[in-house]
């Protein structure tokens, strides 16, 4: 053994892979060598841990045009020679320690893979979660995570039309920050990450090669991390100008037959590029590092290899036909270099100044040890709920509603929009705010709806069924906009999978997660695993980010959250009385806010779920109901805040509730839908629902300037309006 | 008549305006390439939204060097039209063809949102079907939109009837509130004494269709499209 622990720490490889390594490979690997088996057997490259418990997503649907994980994004075919790639990444580790900067990469990142593909970049979405802003520590990784997602996301022209924050106790120290990207495609101009034959040329395109964001892969997303100074130099910098005039390029490019494949550069730089495109073509390649353009003269092959420099594309190139291609890059003044080619010998050889540096068998970087955790392990989760042990509380019902209205986790996002470009492109039919973005496809009748979701802390007193409740309720977004969902992405984010309790978190969310994804039809098309979200020991919340596709036919046909008319009669799709044994109560929002306690036991019956929400399609693009809205965080009663806030209308509920009044407002019941029509048409609903065999309950009308709830609340919409629009603005000041 | 959309590296609403004109107006438009000087057979240029070179050094700092910006001067000295959206305002102002230049919004923040613009002048190619006082609901999307001028240019504008669009209220109403950024004067759209070149930063090319929320941007490109029909019928397709 010559290689020292600390080095292996570097590369967060342990004694027994680097003995595999070595077996593997008949000798000791030299120093360029181990770090490409550092970088491609690291978490975030290799899955080691979660690729056995991803083959769970196994749902297929015949949209579905690659296998998933095969390449860059997942594609679904959405009819008429059109298609769609969308994934969601995580940019965790390097916001916590460089907010800007971090989410700015995390942005630029999940673009490259979109338009690796030949697809035109056409909505960012991010979910985000941060500890409470009363931290300042927690407020400054907020807005700098804000700012520089409108910083890169804006100059790119790509608009940002959704996603969702939250705050909790449990991400300070550990933010999340997921980029989502949905790129669209004439389905013939698909291009994958490979690299075809033997005798190709590997161009490298974009920016020059740097120092920065060696072992990012390794080092930063693969492990825990209590110093976050000495990781700084690992975080990149963005140059969006350079992003945008790359997507064009590239966008030009990929209409070339020269083009065998289009890989872009992100976690582990080149070494991973090379290695996934030599790999996906069962072939080998060449590559001498002197040929890359370099920041610094005296780069090492490791450093080349391993830098994580942004804007970088790997093109490969058909023999012969690289004047043609370097020509479009010329008129994009990009810079284009030939630095290696595709070979027979399935070797990865790396060369400097044409002395052979490193060698080894691409089969064998792309093939890292799987761990598989113990089973019979509980998952951690948080404690069950006694309602009875819960007081009503001292609050009237209005001013819980106005708490919970102006609570961080529910305030309008208003703030952190309105940073953020979302009409660009001109396809923005509802802007964000609403329970989905949706966007029309030009030139077609289509819309596609877009929303991400995840709640963490239904993950964390039940992974199962909070993993099925993330894709109910991003698929419940999707419906409301009168869209089928046929497509998730997901980005995994959980804590050290070494710990047999967060495994077993990781474990069941999937598994839930799986069972919704099957139910709903709508495959798991791409994602990402952001595992090993720790600070001072304590794990964050497991917390699954489902993104969702939805697909409409007549994007003309649509609904929005407000309510649209005086007199419209207001229906709750899903129930048929407002009558709550209080247990819709457990990891609500209005007990952990108004009572300060985590617990129950989330809860979601899928049957009735996959039926409400297609009753609510049916009911919006036949155009009975003006508007829909689901109950999710702070339950029937913010649900209807919301509605009236919109369609600055009041409304007047009649409807009876028995039993615990803060559960009939408050409690978070699933698969409930909000929607309003005119009178005359309340016949048409009740067959739709009928046909399906879905409850509905008539709660009252659309009437007036106050949200009246029986005798129990009366509050002016203004009022609402205020408390709602100020509440984010109020915490950040 | 044709419009052409010239395109820099960084560019974003080029495909937005050549849509709205096309799809939306109904007329004749092509891309012309920064590095192009061919502008002929052109009726009117759209310098587009986005952030040309980054923005590095400040908007439209570098984009005014491209070499199409010899061709755009002697296409506006020639009495051509030309409208500057966003960034194309900015490069406009850079490039001398027309007065003041936009700094950093007042509150240091990017703003994507509706505003409403109070038309103050109708004497110009590009407000001649509205009415003085016509409120338009047009987005806007930008981080440097904030106006300066100093007050003796600012007052020979006013004279010449060089304000095009100010920031309002709905009902028309000029305030503090309804400035989104800062502009001296709540001024959001300019032109030259000339009044054949407009600077506007709010974004016409995204209210042309009710689908993605308006249509108020149609009245901009339909007055260009009565004034080029009056001046030359001949180029109307």
């Amino acid at each position: 053994m010559t290689v020292s622990q600390e080095a292996l720490d570097e590369l967060a490889l342990s004694q027994a892979e680097y003995e595999a390594i070595v077996e593997r490979l008949g000798r000791e690997p030299n120093s360029l060598e181990l770090g490409l088996f550092g970088s491609l057997w690291s978490e975030h490259c290799g899955y080691k841990h979660s690729k056995p418990l991803l083959g769970m997503f196994d749902a297929h649907n015949d949209r579905l045009l690659v296998a998933t994980g095969s390449e860059n994004a997942g594609v679904v075919d959405i009819g008429d020679g059109w298609a769609v790639v969308m994934k969601v990444e995580s940019h965790n580790h390097p916001s916590a320690i460089e907010p800007y900067e971090g989410a700015a990469t995390g942005v630029g990142g999940i673009v490259r893979d979109i338009f690796a593909m030949g697809a035109r970049p056409i909505a960012l979405l991010n979910s985000l979660r941060f500890g409470p802003l009363s931290e300042s520590r927690n407020k400054y990784l907020f807005e700098g995570v804000v700012s520089g997602i409108s910083g890169y996301g804006n100059c790119i022209g790509v608009p940002d039309v959704g996603g969702e924050v939250y705050f909790s106790p449990s991400y300070s120290g550990n933010p999340l920050v997921n980029a989502m990207c949905v790129g669209l495609l004439k389905i013939g101009d698909l291009r994958r990450a490979t690299a075809g034959e033997p005798g190709n040329l590997l161009m490298l395109v974009g920016a020059d090669t740097g120092r920065d964001g060696i072992h990012g892969a390794s080092g930063l997303a693969s492990r825990t991390f209590e110093d976050e100074r000495e990781l700084r130099p690992t975080v990149q910098v963005g140059n969006p100008f350079l992003e945008k005039v790359l997507i064009e390029a590239c966008l030009e490019v990929a209409q070339s037959d020269a083009v065998v494949g289009i890989q872009d550069l992100g976690a582990a730089g080149l070494a991973s590029a090379s290695v996934e495109c030599a790999g996906n073509a069962n072939a080998g390649f060449r590559i001498d590092v002197s040929d890359a353009p370099r920041r610094e003269a005296g780069m090492e092959p490791y450093e080349v290899m391993l830098s994580e420099s942004q804007e970088r594309m790997l093109i490969v190139v058909k023999p012969g036909r690289e004047t043609e291609v370097r020509q479009i890059f010329d008129k994009w003044d990009l810079r284009s270099d030939v630095i290696g080619e595709v070979t027979a010998d399935g070797l990865a050889t790396i060369l400097d100044d044409g002395q052979a540096r490193g060698r080894v068998p691409v089969r064998l970087l792309t093939d890292p040890p799987l761990y598989q955790g113990d089973s019979s392990v509980k998952p951690l989760t948080g404690p069950e709920l006694d309602v009875s042990s819960v007081p009503l509380p001292n609050y009237s019902p209005s001013e819980c509603l106005s708490k919970l209205l102006g609570s961080q986790n529910i305030a309008s996002r208003n703030w952190i929009y309105r940073q953020y470009d979302h009409q660009v492109q001109t396809n923005t039919v509802i802007v964000p705010g609403g329970d989905a973005a949706l966007l029309r496809v030009k030139g077609t009748d289509k819309g596609l709806a877009v929303s991400t979701d995840g709640n963490g802390r239904y993950c964390y007193l039940d992974p199962f069924v909070g993993g099925m409740i993330a894709v109910a309720e991003a698929c419940r977004n999707v419906s409301c906009t009168g869209a089928l969902p046929i497509a998730l992405t997901d980005c995994l984010n959980f804590g050290n999978p070494e710990r047999p309790e967060i495994y077993a978190q990781l474990e069941k969310a999937i598994e839930g997660m799986a069972e919704a994804s099957r139910r709903f039809d709508a495959p798991v098309i791409s994602g990402n695993v952001s595992l090993y979200n720790e600070s001072r020991g304590e794990a964050i919340y497991p917390t699954p980010v489902v993104g969702a596709l939805g697909i409409t036919e007549n994007v003309h046909s649509h609904a929005t959250v407000g309510f649209k008319r005086e007199g419209d009669l207001i229906v709750l799709i899903g129930r048929d009385s407002l009558e709550s044994d209080g247990s819709d109560l457990g990891g609500s929002e209005y007990l952990e806010l108004i009572h300060g306690r985590v617990a129950g036991r989330p809860s979601i019956d899928l049957d009735l779920e996959v039926a409400v929400q297609r009753v609510c399609r049916e009911l919006v693009t036949s155009g009975i109901v003006n508007s829909a809205h689901d109950c999710s965080d702070g339950g029937l009663a913010v649900a209807l805040a919301e509605s009236v806030i919109a369609g600055g209308l009041g409304a007047e509920i009649t409807a009876p509730v028995s039993g615990r009044w803060d559960a009939a407002l408050f409690g978070e019941g699933q698969s409930r839908i909000v929607v309003s029509l005119s009178a005359d048409r309340l016949s048409e609903l009740r067959a739709v629902c009928e046909g399906e065999q879905v409850p509905y309950l008539v709660l009252g009308t659309v009437s007036g300037a106050d949200l009246v709830f029986g005798d129990l609340l009366s509050v002016r919409v203004s009022q609402l309006a205020e408390v709602h629009r100020n509440g984010l603005v109020d915490a950040l000041d | 008549m044709e419009f052409g959309v010239i395109v820099f590296p960084g560019t974003w609403s080029d495909t937005d305006c050549y849509v709205a004109v096309t799809d939306n107006v109904g007329q004749q438009a092509r891309y012309v390439w920064h590095k192009d000087t061919d502008l002929s057979g052109l009726d009117c240029l759209i310098v587009p939204g986005g952030f040309s070179y980054g923005d590095y050094l400040r908007p439209g700092a570098i984009a005014r060097f491209s070499p199409v910006m010899p061709a755009v001067q002697r296409f506006a000295e020639d009495g051509g039209l030309v409208i500057g959206i966003c960034n194309g305002f900015q490069i406009l102002c850079e490039a001398g063809l027309l007065p003041g230049v936009l700094t950093r919004n007042a509150h240091l923040q990017f703003r994507c949102q509706w505003v409403n613009l109070r038309v103050e002048s109708t004497d110009s190619p590009f407000t001649n079907r509205c009415d003085v006082g016509d409120v338009l609901a047009v987005p806007i999307s930008h981080g440097e939109g904030n106006y300066y001028a100093d007050d003796s240019t600012l007052d020979s504008m006013e004279e010449n009837g060089q304000i095009i669009f100010r920031y309002s209220e709905p009902d028309g109403r000029v305030t503090d509130s309804a400035n989104p950024n800062g502009s001296r004067r709540s001024i959001a759209g300019i032109c030259n004494r000339e009044r054949n070149v407009l600077g506007m930063m709010p974004h016409p090319e995204r209210c042309c269709d009710p689908l993605v929320g308006g249509e108020d941007g149609l009245a901009i490109f339909r007055s260009i499209l009565d004034f080029t029909e009056r001046v030359s019928p001949t180029a109307i397709g």
